[in-house]
């Protein structure tokens, strides 16, 4: 009866060290390093996995804070060609344990850029499966800026009815002032025109001539 | 056909060829012949070559639509076209003037005329607002419809622009914030109603003087265009994937010849392409000279219209292309993923070009087969993508300027693009302006010297007032509506009345006559025939199995509902009843007139001979 408990211990501790995919703490990491780097694409390896390994250690270390990871805490399994595996993280004050997913999210989203940065890589690119990647939000300016084009538009064409308005004001207040004058101008010249009507008597057509008839 | 109606007095009411010889007045005058054709290019060129054109032409069998197109560009088109200049030039007034001359009973077409004009000029400054809209909006980087905003709390894309798409969501969102369905009106967008003002506003200070500042305003609003095409022509061809969309466009498919909807479709475009039976282009005839070749004009126009909506296709079609191929390349590199991820498979074994064999060789091995088809990827075509094509606002507002987002530099193309539209309209409405302005100042409403500066600015004012239904919550409905039936049967109507007042009633004898006098030789047999037989014929035709097809056809509108379920696919609804009313008002009232205003005028005879009659005795 003893012996089947120590053994079954014994079997948990093993179980409990060696990484399974689909576990409730495990996580499957995934990178794209073809898609996101083309050409100068490095090539995944052992030593990768090692940098990998670290940088989570670190990440783990900032989150909490006083329990000093080491890479032997990360335990990595299921590589695949595709450059996908899982990891898991074992705690440093009980050896047996797993650290909760929940606790591994957060140190991961805490230290994203700098895990990303380690690789060369994006959110994108480097997905942690069950962790969304974080939404950059757009930039909004202050004003709108169709406000500013619409204000600088608006401008130009109030400027222009403001400009053909008063021209065509000034027109015709000048077009009234000079039909005036015209007209009191025309009276002048009707009067003149009237008293030249009878014009001056020229005596050398006077009928005299009927007199010299023969 | 050499018949003619009895019109008594016509002598009397139409300037004598003595009178034309020695006109002087204060008639408006063209500063140049290049200002006249401009201005006829541009109202005859607008937004239909660009957004209805290229649509007809790729749905009703690509290349092979040149061919109803063209025959009836030259059987309708031209011969209507010559006949308007021809009686603008002869008799030299505004459309209602024209037919208050010709005969005191067809006033009614020139006042259904102007109502058209009015109508249509409504709903055609609201697309240009909406133009506008997207021209001020275009001036940030990155372009606000190549993102989706995020939510509140800003962990996810909003939901609406997630299931459809940052463009589609931009367009019924953010710009009209469409309601789901015509009743509910909503409120007034006070975004569109500040573009409405802008564009009320730019349409006022290019009309405040008549031809004078319009005349100056087309050598920019009618060359730009022009312009603004050759550059996305070229930037067109140099990215990848324009050739398929051209190829595409022209693919000629000569069935489609059999089938009688293509040749209504290519009928239906010539016609309301040239913008005919406004009375725009009569006005802008009447300020030509008398012995201006209206012939030749006729042609040249016509021939620039027909070329302009082919070359707009092309480039559209290029620009349509390359949209289509980067959906393609989208839709490829998302199976591709897919495929990888699930089946851990290296990246790089599966490219674009070994998309097909590597999916077959996955497929027949064993192991990978039924996780294949548990991925149930999508298939992707090209045909597919680029048949996908929308026309009107949905091709400018969402197809073109999803495609602009993927090309490098988009602000920029982003604000050529508006640019064009804009000028396009704003050209097509100083026709609409002029078609409204001048009867109104033939009707003797306001006293003799109203200032031309105050009529316009009534007309705009009023207008823009009106056009505010447009810019509620369900104003794209309203468009839709106007857009179907306000400038459709009326203007089939009106140009059959137009030709057979001319040609019956004002007598094609004197017409000819009067070409002769004006440019020199009588018009050939082509005009005669086209004049007389051919085109009220096609005319005719075309409004009846427009009528009988719209009758027959249950009234449906498509309306955008997130809460619907095949979201973001458009919702059809069927009218309600009162919209019928609407519909009766917009189509039936500008039809109606024509007969209510004769009968009007003869009761008004009969009327003043009885009075006559008493005071005799």
């Amino acid at each position: 009866m003893l012996e089947k408990l120590l053994i079954l211990l014994f079997a948990s501790n093993v179980l409990a060290q060696v990484c399974m995919p689909d576990a409730p703490e495990a996580y499957k990491v995934r990178l794209s390093i073809k898609t996101a780097l083309g050409d100068q694409a490095y090539t995944w390896n052992d030593n990768e996995l090692y940098l990998f390994r670290a940088t989570l250690a670190f990440a783990m270390r900032n989150y909490l804070s006083g329990q000093l990871f080491d890479v032997s805490n990360i335990l990595v399994c299921n590589e695949t060609e595709r450059v996908s595996f899982w990891f898991m993280v074992k705690s440093v004050t009980n050896p047996t344990t797993l650290i909760e997913k929940q606790h591994v999210e957060n140190a991961i989203k805490e230290s994203r850029h700098r895990i990303n940065s380690a690789f060369l890589l994006t959110d994108q690119t480097l997905e942690f499966l069950g962790i969304l990647p974080t939404l950059a939000s757009p930039f909004v300016p202050a004003t709108p800026p169709w406000l500013i084009a619409f204000g600088v538009v608006m401008g130009v064409v109030g400027a222009g009815i403001v400009y053909f308005l008063v021209a065509a004001v000034v027109q015709r207040k000048r077009k009234k002032t000079l039909d005036e004058e015209e007209e009191a101008k025309g009276a002048t010249e009707n009067e003149i025109a009237g008293e030249n009507l009878d014009g001056i008597y020229n005596t050398s057509f006077s009928d005299d001539e009927k007199v010299t008839e023969m | 056909m050499k018949f003619a109606l009895p019109n008594p007095g016509l002598e009397d009411r139409i300037p004598s060829y003595e009178n034309l010889e020695t006109e002087v007045g204060d008639r408006p005058k063209w500063d140049n012949k290049a200002q006249y054709l401009l201005t006829c290019v541009g109202f005859c060129v607008g937004l239909g070559n660009v957004w209805r054109f290229p649509y007809l032409c790729q749905s009703h069998g690509g290349g092979a639509f040149m061919i109803p197109f063209l025959i009836l560009l030259v059987l309708e088109g031209i011969p209507l076209l010559h006949l308007e200049f021809a009686i603008g030039q002869r008799l030299r007034k505004g459309s209602l003037s024209v037919w208050g001359s010709i005969n005191p009973y067809l006033t009614g077409v020139g006042i259904a005329s102007m109502v058209v004009s009015f109508l249509v000029g409504m709903y055609y400054n609201t697309i240009i607002a909406w133009v506008l809209w997207y021209f001020f909006n275009s001036f940030q980087s990155p372009l606000p419809w190549s993102q989706c905003p995020l939510t509140e709390n800003k962990t996810d894309l909003v939901s609406e622009c997630a299931r459809s798409s940052s463009v589609d969501y931009f367009w019924y969102r953010q710009t009209l914030n469409i309601s789901t369905s015509i009743e509910e009106s909503g409120g007034l967008q006070w975004s569109m109603v500040l573009c409405l003002v802008a564009a009320w506003s730019v349409l006022y200070v290019c009309c405040i003087r008549g031809i004078e500042t319009t005349g100056k305003a087309v050598y920019v609003t009618s060359t730009l265009p022009y312009a603004v095409l050759t550059i996305f022509l070229i930037r067109g061809l140099t990215l990848e994937g324009s050739l398929e969309g051209i190829k595409f466009l022209f693919t000629p498919d000569l069935n489609e010849l059999i089938n009688p909807s293509t040749w209504l479709d290519a009928g239906a475009q010539v016609f309301y392409s040239f913008s005919l039976a406004f009375g725009g282009l009569i006005s802008f005839s009447s300020y030509n000279s008398v012995h201006n070749n209206c012939e030749q004009d006729a042609v040249i126009i016509s021939i620039i219209n027909g070329c302009t909506s082919v070359y707009a296709a092309t480039v559209i079609y290029s620009i349509i292309g390359f949209r289509a191929t980067e959906q393609f390349n989208a839709c490829l590199d998302g199976n591709i993923q897919t495929l990888m991820n699930t089946l851990d498979l290296a990246e790089g074994s599966i490219t674009r070009n070994n998309y097909t064999e590597s999916l077959q060789r996955l497929n027949s091995s064993d192991v990978y087969h039924p996780i294949i088809q548990e991925l149930s990827l999508s298939s992707c075509d090209l045909q597919t993508f680029l048949s996908e094509a929308m026309e009107g606002t949905g091709l400018a507002f969402i197809v073109f300027t999803e495609a602009i987002t993927k090309m490098p530099v988009s602000p920029l193309w982003a604000v050529l693009f508006f640019v064009m539209l804009f000028c396009l309209g704003l050209s097509t409405m100083f026709g609409s302006i002029e078609g409204v302005v001048v009867p109104l100042q033939d009707l003797r409403i306001f006293p003799k010297n109203f200032p031309k500066e105050a009529l316009t600015g009534i007309v705009c004012a009023v207008s823009f007032l009106i056009a505010l239904i447009f810019s509620m919550r369900s104003g794209d409905y309203w468009l839709a509506l106007f857009d179907s039936f306000a400038g459709s049967v009326p203007l089939l109507i009106i140009a059959f009345c137009e030709m057979v007042a001319v040609v019956y009633i004002y007598g094609i004898d004197r017409f000819n006559k009067d070409i002769e006098f004006m440019i020199g030789h009588k018009p050939n047999l082509f005009w005669q025939a086209t004049w007389r037989v051919v085109s009220p014929l096609i005319v005719l035709f075309i409004f009846v199995f427009y009528l009988v097809s719209k009758i027959s056809s249950k009234l449906t509108y498509i309306t955008w509902n997130p809460a619907s379920e095949n979201f973001p696919k458009l919702e059809e609804l069927s009218y309600p009843d009162w919209v019928y009313v609407i519909i009766f008002i917009l189509s039936g009232a500008p039809s109606l007139i024509i007969p209510v205003f004769a009968l009007y005028k003869w009761l008004q005879k009969c009327i003043c001979n009885k009075n006559t009659h008493k005071i005799h005795f």
